[in-house]
């Protein structure tokens, strides 16, 4: 036997294990054998997801510093805290497919690889982070609980612990929506005004209709995605309807109504052609959120550069004793989540 | 109670500029620790000032004239080495003095005693970045011995006499001294030898004389608020 066909033998084998663990709904493990292409579509779906947290940071810090109470900018200030979190764990699952999270930065910095659309528009009034807590947390949500079974281990065990402060985060925005709806009337006015403004857009966090998903087939067989695009938007709507009532806040489609016969509420059609403008790089706000995520990087660069020399300075025993780093997350870290509480 | 507002408005203050870092960090390490940071502060704020009156009336309703906090605290956040100079200066200050403040048994002992763990933490941070940053590169050198001598002319208010509270001031500013200088010269740093007073006299900020960019944090800040007299958020 020649070693190309050995070779060609083995591989068959690994893909068949691969297969098999699959279809049993075991985990793959970063040492475990995986297709080429699955390991790509990973750190493809990872790397965005990853880069959706960090870039999502920007349109709720738009707001920290005009919080209207203090409990309120503690909550929000321990959110975009989360994302950062989050951020870091995904870019960590992502890491262990033989990705380097510099990379990965570089990839988002240069339009390589995408975010989530959502974070291409922008967030006008104070309501907006209600709405955004309570609508595009609530979206992630239900992409996200699904991914806790996907079947790739570090993603699983990551999409657990963010889904846990999502579900948190979500709350809080409901809540915070629910005052204003019921405070004076300039703050319901507030409330129903960005509701109207982010219910599409989050619709379209689903991505593509079932017919136009090019990664859809492929991401089921492999059970890293669980269930279709309109399958999870039809059960946001679902849960969305009896929420804004609760709200007492309205949902801008008037073709939103029960359908009896399928169980579901049917709703209105979605501007696709707005969609495909925002992920072109067309949205409100595509070419700001890039520009500040990209001058961060920049202006950090001299930051970056002095503690690589100082770790390796200590690292040769010159100047400076070694020491543990405090920038990563240090003994005080604690959840953003856990912080608010601790003094409510 | 001048000394809960004082230092509830340093820690009011400070936790705001720290969050003008969101999203605007080096390294997304840093966003985790610098939102840490200021949501400790912010927990500190809330404590103090309900011990005054209430909260969110004292944050949003006063105007600048009316707060207490350090003009050291109050300063714009610059670069990164201005930051963590100014976090330098701050949390060795406030580790000190609730240091000082737990051990007694006046009202804020019981606030000072669990800060005390969250400001070893902030103090911790700012020595590991001082030391990085005036023993990394030669850039980084030269902005963070800028930002040490830029932000030192503000470190003399901390020692000077506020109502209501009951320290020892002397060894207060002996041991602050003697814990920046030390860190200072492990970073290569030298320890600014021009005046340590501000921009007003000394205790300028403590009697409600601020710096001009104040008043625009200020009304960023306090302008949602504002608009809405008497809601609730």
């Amino acid at each position: 036997m020649t070693a190309v066909t050995a070779e060609t033998a083995a591989a068959s084998t690994y893909q068949a294990r691969f297969d098999a663990a699959v279809a049993a709904d075991e985990r793959i493990e970063p040492r475990d054998w995986m297709p080429d292409d699955y390991r790509a579509t990973l750190i493809r779906q990872m790397a965005q997801h990853a880069h959706s947290e960090i870039i999502g940071m920007q349109p709720e810090a738009n707001w920290i510093t005009r919080a209207p109470s203090l409990r309120r900018k503690a909550i929000l200030m321990a959110k975009v805290q989360d994302e950062a979190g989050h951020g870091l764990y995904l870019y960590s699952a992502t890491e262990t497919l033989g990705a380097s999270r510099d990379e990965l930065l570089d990839k988002l910095h240069s339009g390589r690889q995408k975010y989530s659309s959502i974070f291409n528009y922008p967030t006008l009034t104070w309501a907006d982070v209600g709405a955004i807590g309570w609508l595009v947390d609530g979206a992630a949500i239900t992409n996200q609980v699904p991914l806790c079974r996907c079947s790739y281990g570090p993603y699983a065990r990551a999409m657990v612990r963010v889904c846990k402060e999502e579900s948190f985060h979500q709350r809080q925005g409901y809540e915070l929506l629910l005052a204003l709806s019921q405070g004076t009337q300039a703050q319901h006015e507030m409330a129903q005004d960005a509701v109207n403004r982010w219910w599409w857009p989050s619709l379209m966090m689903f991505g593509p209709p079932d017919d136009a998903s090019a990664h859809s087939a492929q991401s089921m067989a492999w059970k890293i995605k669980r269930h279709s695009n309109d399958e999870l938007r039809q059960r946001f709507v679902d849960i969305c309807v009896p929420q804004a009532e609760a709200l007492g806040l309205t949902l801008p489609d008037p073709d939103l109504r029960w359908n009896e016969e399928r169980g579901h509420h049917d709703f209105g059609a979605i501007d696709w052609e707005e969609f495909r403008q925002v992920l072109k790089g067309n949205g409100p706000c595509n070419e700001q959120r890039i520009t500040q995520r990209r001058r961060a990087h920049e202006e950090g660069a001299w930051v970056r550069e002095a503690a690589a020399a100082y770790a390796a300075k200590s690292a040769s025993g010159g100047s400076g004793a070694p020491h543990e780093s405090a920038a990563s997350e240090g003994s005080g870290t604690k959840s953003g989540e856990a912080q608010v509480e601790a003094t409510a | 109670m001048t000394a809960a507002l004082a230092l509830g408005d340093d820690a009011l203050v400070l936790s705001h500029r720290l969050g003008e870092w969101a999203g605007h960090a080096p390294v997304l390490e840093e966003e985790v620790a610098l939102a840490n940071i200021a949501l400790d502060l912010l927990g500190q704020a809330r404590t103090l000032l309900s011990l005054v009156g209430d909260e969110d009336e004292l944050a949003y309703l006063r105007e600048e004239r009316a707060f207490r906090n350090l003009q050291l605290v109050e300063q714009p956040n610059g670069d990164f080495a201005h930051t963590i100079a100014r976090q330098l200066y701050f949390s060795t200050y406030q580790r000190l003095l609730y240091g000082q403040l737990a051990a007694g048994d006046g009202e804020l002992t019981g606030l000072a005693a669990k800060a005390v763990k969250e400001v070893a933490y902030h103090q911790d941070h700012a020595e590991q970045w001082t030391l990085r940053l005036g023993d990394g590169t030669a850039e980084s050198h030269e902005r963070m011995q800028r930002a040490c001598d830029a932000l030192w002319r503000f470190t003399g208010e901390m020692f000077q006499p506020v109502e209501g509270l009951d320290v020892d001031r002397e060894a207060l500013r002996s041991a602050w001294l003697e814990s920046v200088t030390t860190v200072l010269k492990r970073a290569t740093l030298t320890v600014p030898d021009t005046a340590d007073t501000g921009a007003w006299s000394a205790g300028a900020g403590r009697q409600g004389l601020h710096t001009e960019s104040f008043g625009r944090m200020l009304a960023e800040m306090q302008h949602l608020h504002r608009s809405h007299p008497g809601a609730s958020w």
